[in-house]
């Protein structure tokens, strides 16, 4: 499986090749060739899972060394990858929907003057994730772990010319350092514990090592400051702040990017280090209670946001906590399955949220409107009619989402689910359940402003709505039939034994940690289960009635931001929670580094220092310039007498 | 013999040594630079080093000394106050200072004991590691890489010399 | 007859070299503090051959072989140098070229 480098050895070529010499052909032969590269990629992608697949279940695991990286006292790295189940469904849902992303991008960013650029900066973003996934240690994963922070802080803000997003994207890398700050302090503890970094020498040494320690407080350190990684880079409470933020770069970043790949490193990287979660039985807890809370706070917010891109960010936020709750009870392969199916419908919700956008751009332009909001969702409705492709598309990935029976994420959200009640973590289930309502409340909340009704752009503008065109379609098309048909790899246990392929074939990654704390599934009763589903699809089944009562029925239509009050205002504005950070964390930076800057740096740094070390010099060097007779006879002169002084200091000693 | 060569070659050295800091003309200077270098040929010769005994004739005594004696003649000396003013204070200070290096050096050097060398004559192994054949295969086989660069080196003096001495069209 | 040691070659080479620095430090004429840098090369050169003889590894003779390449090199540069200064100011006097001052 050597040729699995060249999986990111094409992104690199695309870079290189469009950066480099990309000047000399247009913005769409650069976006070809780019999407060409990652169609590349995704090919070596399939035949390692294919090779991998071919294997005997119980040695599906292949660990890749290129070259030693650093070798330096005690650490030994080298660069390598490792390959088990786990990395190739990250690599085939990384780089498959990356090329219909980057085809999809052809269509959307026709036209911009750095189009160029923006593919640069996606295969870029491609090498680091798939750098990310396919690392055999912990500091290769957190090269890819900073290198898509990198792409993804250069994305956000790739318009920069507005100063918000070029702010969107600050905000992004400096709230994603306090996570990379918790990824460092956990490789410094695992290094200084069990000297090694490598994954499977780390989960050896750390069975054998508090094996039969479990829950000691090392471990429970560590794992603690992983999740904090995690949290910063999974936009999991309380640093999920950036992620709707992020929604400033263009919608196939946010698909990319901030929907259905790099925001579920975080999730990767805690099913990576499954067995370290499993010692640690508090950082498990605490895992299930981060992510059901995510889960829950941020579906509320979703509920009043106008910005149809808003919406679909917490929504992702919200979707991300299933995740991380998942892995926090135990299920890790249900948070991986959840990973997957999650990836292919939300990337479909935003790339169609885009097709709406350029629609609409399309429509107020026809007007020559430049202040109406594309992205506002009060502005739309109706659209159904104008753009039937987008609008069929985005519709399964709202049944899928929601949770409707048939759709992938019906059966991946109901595995959580299922799985958070048979761990007996009661409140982990309850806020699953409650932010399954609310998804399924404003996922149609969202269609029905946006796809019924009456269209509620400026007058004249519906004439200019029109499909997008079929580079963006066609992209649509295909992850609708993924969003639809990607659920079926994982049936529920109740329709027979051996009907989850996905768990089965995951099952070698987490079945070592389980081992180690003797962590036996818990299995339901097909009474329980199917009661459960029942549940889950009445659950959705309420949200969607709700909606539709609101939104159909009476029609309501939701208000301007200034009329909105009580409950609905502090949804708006999402609880606050930005002008809280302003006010406990920004505000008194601010104060110190006013003091830093006014009584420190002015006084002190400028004052003495800076012009006192100044004024010396000048002093000083009034004095030494005699020295400088500008012949060279003379600093040979010195020159011998230095060594001179030298050789005898030396011949003393 | 082996003892005779070296007093003989020592005297004739620091002789022409002394003579090459001391003369006034350049072109004085240059020969007995000249004769220096033959004499470092010796005793690389009673060292083993027949081969770099050679190069130093071939490149030291030869190419080098005569791209001095070119200079001096291109530029066309007549009036040698031109040339070289009288010392002035540093430069009286030098000798005492290259002095006080030179002492110092063999205050190191008087502390090792007479550590022997084996006469070449006697050693045919020891007459082979000197031998062309010998340097070269290190050269190439071991030293290729800094041998290369030396080549490069050698090319980019070349340039430099030449875009140097170029008269510079006015 | 006296028996020749490494001593006898080292104490040579550093009698050479300090010759050559006296020469660098007392001399005003360019050409001539040159060669006395040739001189200090050469002696450093004399030890080296006098250690890898003395120690029967060849690795300071190829050692001197690079010196050498290197003084060639820097003696071709250096008298090109030469050559500009004198076409110049007039003049070889180390003294006189005090631009750097200014």
């Amino acid at each position: 499986m050597d040729y699995a480098i060249l999986m990111i050895l094409f992104p690199l070529l695309g870079v290189v090749l469009n950066g480099f010499f990309g000047n000399r052909w247009s913005g769409k032969a650069a976006g070809i060739l780019a999407s060409t590269m990652i169609g590349a990629s995704f090919v070596v992608a399939v035949m390692i899972t294919m090779q991998l697949i071919g294997m005997d279940p119980h040695h599906r695991m292949e660990e890749i060394k290129y070259f030693t990286w650093i070798k330096v006292g005690g650490l030994n790295l080298d660069f390598g990858f490792l390959i088990d189940p786990l990395t190739t469904v990250m690599i085939l849902v990384v780089t498959g929907i990356s090329t219909l992303i980057h085809i999809y991008s052809i269509g959307y960013m026709h036209g911009d003057s750095r189009m160029r650029l923006f593919f640069v900066y996606l295969n870029l973003f491609v090498f680091f994730m798939l750098v990310l996934v396919l690392g055999n240690s912990y500091p290769i994963m957190f090269i890819g772990w900073e290198g898509v922070g990198l792409a993804s802080y250069l994305l956000i803000g790739f318009w920069w010319e507005d100063q918000s997003k070029a702010e969107a994207g600050m905000k992004a890398f400096v709230v994603n350092r306090i996570g990379d700050f918790g990824m460092l302090v956990a490789m410094f503890l695992l290094f200084s514990h069990l000297g090694t970094l490598t994954f499977t020498e780390v989960f050896d040494a750390a069975a054998i090592k508090w094996g039969h320690h479990i829950g000691n407080a090392t471990i429970t350190a560590i794992t603690l400051m992983l999740l904090l990684g995690a949290t910063g880079k999974s936009a999991q409470l309380p640093l999920y702040v950036w992620l709707p933020d992020a929604m400033a770069g263009p919608t196939p970043v946010s698909a990319l990017i901030h929907a259905a790949t790099m925001v579920t490193a975080g999730v990767y990287m805690i099913a990576r280090s499954n067995l370290l979660y499993m010692l640690a039985p508090t950082s498990m807890t605490v895992v299930a209670l981060v992510g059901g809370l995510t889960a829950f706070f941020a579906a509320t917010i979703g509920l009043k946001q106008m910005d149809i891109k808003k919406v679909l960010a917490y929504s992702t936020v919200s979707q991300l906590g299933y995740m991380v709750m998942a892995c926090g009870i135990g299920a890790f392969g249900a948070g991986v399955f959840h990973l997957m199916t999650h990836a292919f419908f939300k990337a479909l919700l935003f790339l169609g949220s885009g097709a709406v956008i350029h629609t609409m751009h399309g429509a107020l332009h026809h007007v020559h409107d430049h202040h109406t909001d594309p992205q506002d969702i009060r502005n739309m409705g109706g659209l159904r009619k104008y753009i039937p492709v987008t609008f069929s598309t985005f519709f399964i990935a709202t049944l899928a989402i929601a949770g409707i029976p048939g759709l992938s994420g019906f059966f991946s959200k109901d595995e959580i689910l299922a799985q958070s009640f048979a761990s007996g973590n009661m409140l982990a289930y309850g806020l699953g359940l409650a932010a399954a309502v609310i998804t399924a409340f404003y996922m149609f909340r969202l269609v029905f402003l946006t796809f019924y009704g009456e269209y509620k752009g400026p007058e004249g503008s519906a004439e200019g709505l029109h499909e997008s065109p079929k580079s963006m379609t066609v992209p649509l098309i295909i992850l609708a039939f993924l969003a639809i048909v990607g659920g079926y790899v994982g049936l529920p246990i109740v329709l027979g034994e051996n009907v989850n392929l996905f768990h089965n074939y995951m099952h070698p990654v987490f079945a070592h940690g389980q081992e180690v704390v003797h962590h036996h599934a818990n299995h339901l009763s097909h009474a329980t289960e199917w009661l459960l589903i029942g549940i889950s699809v009445a659950a959705a089944l309420v949200g969607i009635f709700l909606a539709w009562t609101i939104y159909r029925k009476q029609g309501k239509v939701a208000l301007p931001d200034a009329a909105q009050a009580g409950i609905d205002k502090v949804l708006l504005n999402k609880y606050y929670v930005d002008e809280l950070y302003n006010f406990i964390v920004i505000k008194p930076l601010i104060g110190i580094c006013n003091f830093a800057w006014k009584i420190f740096d002015a006084g002190f740094i400028d004052g003495i220092l800076v012009l006192g070390s100044a004024k010396s010099v000048r002093w000083i060097g009034g004095g030494v310039r005699r020295l400088q007779t500008g012949v060279v006879g003379n600093y040979a002169f010195m020159l011998a007498v230095g060594i001179l002084v030298l050789l005898i200091a030396f011949l003393v000693n | 013999m082996q003892s005779f060569m070296f007093i003989l070659l020592t005297i004739v050295t620091l002789f022409s040594a002394l003579m090459v800091v001391t003369r006034k003309n350049p072109v004085a200077s240059i020969l007995y630079l000249v004769l220096v270098f033959f004499c470092f040929a010796g005793f690389y010769v009673m060292l083993g080093a027949q081969f770099l005994a050679a190069i130093q004739i071939i490149v030291y005594a030869g190419a080098i000394m005569v791209l001095f004696l070119f200079v001096v003649m291109l530029l066309n000396l007549r009036d040698m106050d031109n040339v070289e003013g009288k010392p002035n204070a540093w430069q009286n200070l030098g000798i005492f200072a290259g002095i006080g290096m030179g002492l110092v050096i063999l205050a190191y050097l008087s502390g090792s004991p007479g550590m022997s060398i084996a006469p070449v004559g006697n050693n045919p192994e020891v007459y082979a590691m000197g031998s062309a054949k010998y340097l070269g295969k290190a050269l190439f086989m071991d030293f290729v890489l800094p041998f290369e660069i030396a080549g490069v080196l050698l090319l980019a003096a070349v340039v430099g010399a030449v875009a140097l001495a170029k008269k510079k069209r006015a | 007859m006296m028996e020749i040691t490494l001593s006898h070659y080292l104490l040579l080479s550093a009698v050479i070299f300090t010759i050559g620095v006296v020469g660098v430090l007392t001399r005003r004429n360019i050409l001539i503090i040159m060669m006395s840098v040739e001189l200090m090369l050469n002696s450093a050169n004399l030890t080296l051959i006098a250690f890898s003889h003395y120690l029967q590894n060849i690795d300071g003779m190829i050692f001197v072989f690079f010196t050498m390449t290197v003084a060639a090199a820097e003696v071709g540069v250096g008298l090109a140098i030469v050559m500009t200064i004198f076409r110049n100011k007039e003049t070889l006097d180390v003294a006189n070229l005090n631009i750097l001052r200014n």
